[in-house]
C-alpha cells in the first residue's frame, strides 16, 4: 500500500480516494462529480507537459487539472 | 401545467426536449451547453403543458451559474412536475441528483433514458422495483429514437394532475437526528421563504451552502446555531458537514442502485475505447488534432470553393443582363443591382461556406470530440494564463459570438468570464470566417487564409496572457466530465444545422438583401460619399479604397453584411479588378479583429455588464486597426502594392 497524490499515480493503475484536500468548492466539485473518500478510481491518461489527467469513477471519465489531482490523497493497491 | 426537465448534463434531456418541441433547443455531447433555459408549449392528449429545458446540473448546490438557474426555477413554485431525466448507464449518479430532487415536494417522473448505452455496459436496470422504493413512476426509454417519450409524458401529466409527491430517501439515522433539529429551528426562525421545503434547506445548510437565506451574516445568531449543527456532523464522522452529506448521499444512490440494476455482462470493449486511447494520447492526440482541424478547413474550403465560382459568375452575368436592358443611372437599374447583389451574396458566398461549415461543427460536436479537445488543449491554456474551460466558448465562438459569450458562465469566476467572453468576441464567428474562405482563400490562396487563422490564435493567446496578469487566474483548475463518444444520428445533425442555417437565411439575409438595397439607394442619391467621407480616416490609414468604408459600418450590424456589402460598394463580385492582393487582406484582417456585431455587444452587455461591452468595442476596434496596419506594411514590403 503506498500513500501518495493522485497526480502520482501512473496510468492504467488503480487507487482508492483517502481525503480530499481543499476548501468546499473543489470538495463540493469532486463530490458532484462520484468522487468520495473511499471511492476506487483508475487512472486512464496522464496529459503531456503536466496537462490535465483522465480518470475513470463509477463507470464514467473526469478530466482533472494536475493540480486539482495533487489535492486527492489516494492509497494505491498494489 | 408547466413541465420542467431536470437531469445531469450529457443525460440527453435537450434531445428529449426537441423531440416533443420540435428543434429548439442546441444538443450536444458536451457537458453544459444548455446555460439558458428554453421553454415550449405543447399538446398531450388534449393537455395544453409548457415545457421548460433547464440546464444540466449534477446536483442543485449553488457552485455554477447553470445550476443556480435550475434550482432558483425549481424553488419557483411555478412547476407543477419534474420529469427527472436519468442516464440508466450512470444510475448511481444520475441517482444523486433524483434524491435531492425528492426532497423539493415536487410531484415527479424520473426517466431512465439511454437503456440501450445502459444493455452496452451489461447492466439491466428494474424501473419498476425503482418506482417502488421511490414511490414516483419511472419510465425507461431512449430518447435518441423516441422509445417510450409518450408514455413518459403521459404519466408526467398524470402525476402532475394527482399532485402526488414521491419518498424522501433517508440517510442513517444520526444524521437524520441533525437534519430534523435543524429543519425544526429553521421553522420556529421564520427568515426562510415558504416555498423551500425545511428538509431541504436544512440538508443544503449542513452542506454549507448559505445561498438560499438571506440575512445570515459571518457571525450572527442564527449562522452560530447553524454553525452548531455543522459542527456536529464533523464531531461525530471526522470530516467537514459537507461532505458528510455527500457521502451519505452518494452511499445512499449506490445502494438504491444496485438493488434495482443487475449486471448481465461485463461491459463490451468497445471500438470506442480504442478510439479513446489514442485521441487523447500525449503525441498523436495532438497530432489528430491538428489533422482534424486542417481536414476541417480544407473541406470547407473545397467545398465552398467549388460552389461560389460558378454561381457568382451567374449572378455577374445576371447583373450585367440588367445593365443591359436599364438605362444607365435609373433609379431602377440601381434598386435592381442591389437587391440582386444581395441574393447573390446570400447564396453564391455566403451558403456555400456557411452550409459545410456548420454541419461539420455540429458533427465534430456531436460525436463528442469537444470535450476530449478541452482535455488536450488546457495545458495551452493554462500556459496563457487562461481556465482550461476556456476553450469551450473559444470553440463555439467559431461557430457564433453570441452562445461563445453565454458559454462563458460556466466559468467560476466572474473575472474569468469578463476575459474570455472579451477574447471569445475575437474569435471569427461563421460569418467572419465566410469572409475569410470567401474574400482571402478565394482570391489569394488557402494559406493566406490560414495565417489569418493563425495570426488570430497568436493575437488572442498574447492577449489572455497580457490581461491574465491583470486578472489572475484564481480557480480551482480542470474538472470536466468526458462523455462516451456518440454516434452521429444524421437526422438531428441535419436538424441542427439547419436550425443554425435558418438564423441566417430568415434574419440576417433578408438585412443582407435590404441593406444592400438601401446602399444602392445611398448610392444613387450621391450620399453614400457622406459615409465614406467621415470614415475616410480610417480607410485612409488602412490603405483601403474609400468606399469600403461604408460596409464597415454595415458590418456592425452583421458581419456577413461586411462582405456582400463589399460587392456592392465596389460595384463587382470581381474585387480583385478594383482592389489588390494586399488591399484584400488588410480589409479581411480588419473584419476579423474589429468590434462585434449587435448581437454580440448585447450579449456582451448582459453577461459581463455596459463597461465590459464599451470595454471591449474600443479595444477590439484599437487592435483591428493595429493588425490591419501591420498587415498592410508586411505584405506591401513582400507583394506589393
Amino acid at each position: 500500500m503506498i500513500l501518495t497524490s493522485l497526480d502520482h499515480v501512473a496510468e492504467n493503475q488503480k487507487a482508492q480516494v483517502i481525503k480530499i484536500h481543499g476548501g468546499w468548492g473543489i470538495r463540493g466539485r469532486l463530490n458532484q462529480m462520484g468522487i468520495h473518500p473511499g471511492d476506487i478510481v483508475t487512472v486512464l491518461r496522464v496529459g503531456a507537459l503536466g496537462g490535465p489527467i483522465i480518470i475513470e469513477v463509477h463507470g464514467f471519465q473526469v478530466a482533472l487539472g494536475r493540480g486539482i489531482a495533487s489535492r486527492i490523497l489516494v492509497e494505491i493497491a498494489e | 401545467m408547466k413541465v420542467a426537465l431536470v437531469g445531469q448534463p450529457n443525460c440527453g434531456k435537450s434531445t428529449l426536449f426537441n423531440l416533443i418541441a420540435g428543434y429548439k433547443a442546441i444538443t450536444s455531447n458536451f457537458p453544459g451547453t444548455t446555460v439558458k433555459y428554453t421553454e415550449t408549449k405543447t399538446h398531450i392528449y388534449g393537455h395544453t403543458c409548457t415545457c421548460i429545458d433547464l440546464p444540466g446540473t449534477y446536483s442543485l448546490s449553488s457552485m455554477e451559474p447553470a445550476e443556480l438557474e435550475a434550482r432558483k426555477h425549481l424553488l419557483s413554485g411555478e412547476v407543477d412536475v419534474v420529469i427527472n431525466v436519468a442516464d440508466a448507464s450512470l444510475l448511481c449518479r444520475s441517482l444523486e441528483l433524483t434524491l435531492q430532487l425528492l426532497e423539493l415536494e415536487i410531484p415527479m417522473v424520473l426517466c431512465l433514458n439511454m437503456m440501450d448505452e445502459a444493455q452496452r455496459k451489461g447492466i439491466q436496470v428494474d424501473p419498476g422495483k425503482l418506482s417502488a422504493i421511490l414511490g414516483i413512476p419511472v419510465v425507461s426509454a431512449i430518447a435518441t429514437t423516441g422509445k417510450g417519450i409518450q408514455n413518459l409524458f403521459v404519466e408526467a401529466l398524470k402525476a402532475g394532475e394527482e399532485k402526488k409527491r414521491g419518498n424522501v430517501q433517508k440517510f442513517s439515522k444520526d444524521i437524520e437526528e441533525v437534519i430534523y433539529s435543524l429543519a425544526i429551528l429553521l421553522a420556529s426562525e421564520k427568515r426562510v421563504e415558504e416555498k423551500v421545503p425545511q428538509r431541504f434547506l436544512a440538508i443544503k445548510l449542513l452542506e454549507k451552502d448559505f445561498s438560499l437565506v438571506d440575512g445570515i451574516n459571518p457571525g450572527g445568531d442564527l449562522r452560530g446555531k447553524i454553525q452548531f449543527f455543522q459542527n456536529k456532523l464533523e464531531e461525530i464522522h471526522g470530516y467537514p458537514s459537507d461532505e458528510v452529506i455527500s457521502a451519505e448521499r452518494h452511499a445512499l444512490a449506490m445502494n438504491l442502485s444496485e438493488k434495482v440494476s443487475t449486471v448481465i455482462h461485463p461491459p463490451e470493449r468497445d471500438l470506442r475505447m480504442v478510439i479513446d486511447h489514442w485521441v487523447t494520447h500525449k503525441v498523436f492526440g495532438y497530432v489528430i488534432l491538428v489533422l482534424v482541424f486542417y481536414g476541417f478547413f480544407n473541406l470547407i474550403f473545397g467545398i465552398g470553393g467549388y460552389i461560389e465560382k460558378p454561381l457568382l459568375q451567374i449572378f455577374e452575368d445576371l447583373s450585367e443582363r440588367l445593365r443591359d436592358i436599364y438605362e444607365p443611372g435609373s433609379l431602377f437599374l440601381f434598386l435592381a443591382v442591389g437587391i440582386l447583389q444581395g441574393i447573390a451574396g446570400g447564396i453564391a458566398i455566403v451558403l456555400p461556406y456557411l452550409v459545410p461549415f456548420l454541419i461539420g461543427l455540429s458533427l465534430l460536436e456531436d460525436v463528442g470530440y469537444l470535450p476530449r479537445v478541452a482535455f488536450l488543449m488546457d495545458v495551452f491554456m493554462h500556459r496563457i494564463g487562461l481556465h482550461g474551460k476556456s476553450i469551450i466558448p473559444f470553440i463555439l465562438g467559431y461557430g457564433c459570438s453570441v452562445p461563445a459569450v453565454m458559454a462563458t458562465r460556466i466559468l467560476e469566476f466572474p473575472q474569468h468570464r469578463f476575459i474570455v467572453a472579451i477574447l471569445a468576441t475575437m474569435i471569427p464567428c461563421a460569418a467572419r470566417i465566410t469572409i475569410i474562405f470567401a474574400l482571402v482563400a478565394f482570391l489569394i490562396g488557402p494559406n493566406a487564409a490560414l495565417s489569418i487563422f493563425a495570426l488570430n490564435i497568436l493575437v488572442v493567446a498574447v492577449f489572455g496572457k497580457i490581461l491574465s496578469l491583470f486578472l489572475p487566474d484564481a480557480s480551482l483548475g480542470l474538472i470536466l466530465e468526458i462523455p462516451s463518444y456518440q454516434p452521429p444520428r444524421w437526422g438531428s445533425l441535419l436538424q441542427k444545422s439547419w436550425y443554425r442555417i435558418r438564423e441566417f437565411i430568415v434574419i440576417a439575409w433578408p438585412i443582407l438583401i435590404a441593406g444592400s438595397a438601401f446602399l444602392a439607394l445611398l448610392e444613387y442619391a450621391g450620399v453614400e460619399r457622406y459615409f465614406s467621407w467621415f470614415l475616410s480616416p480610417l480607410t485612409w490609414v488602412l490603405g483601403l479604397p474609400a468606399s469600403v468604408g461604408t460596409t464597415l459600418v454595415f458590418g456592425l450590424l452583421r458581419k456577413e453584411l461586411s462582405l456582400i456589402m463589399l460587392t456592392q460598394a465596389l460595384g463587382t463580385t470581381q474585387v480583385l479588378t478594383v482592389m489588390t492582393k494586399t488591399q484584400v487582406m488588410v480589409f479581411a484582417v480588419f473584419v476579423t479583429f474589429y468590434i462585434p456585431c449587435l448581437a454580440t455587444i448585447a450579449a456582451l452587455w448582459r453577461e459581463i455588464g455596459k463597461k465590459g461591452a464599451l470595454l471591449t468595442i474600443l479595444f477590439t476596434f484599437f487592435v483591428a486597426i493595429f493588425l490591419a496596419l501591420a498587415t498592410r506594411i508586411f505584405f506591401g514590403i513582400f507583394f506589393g502594392g
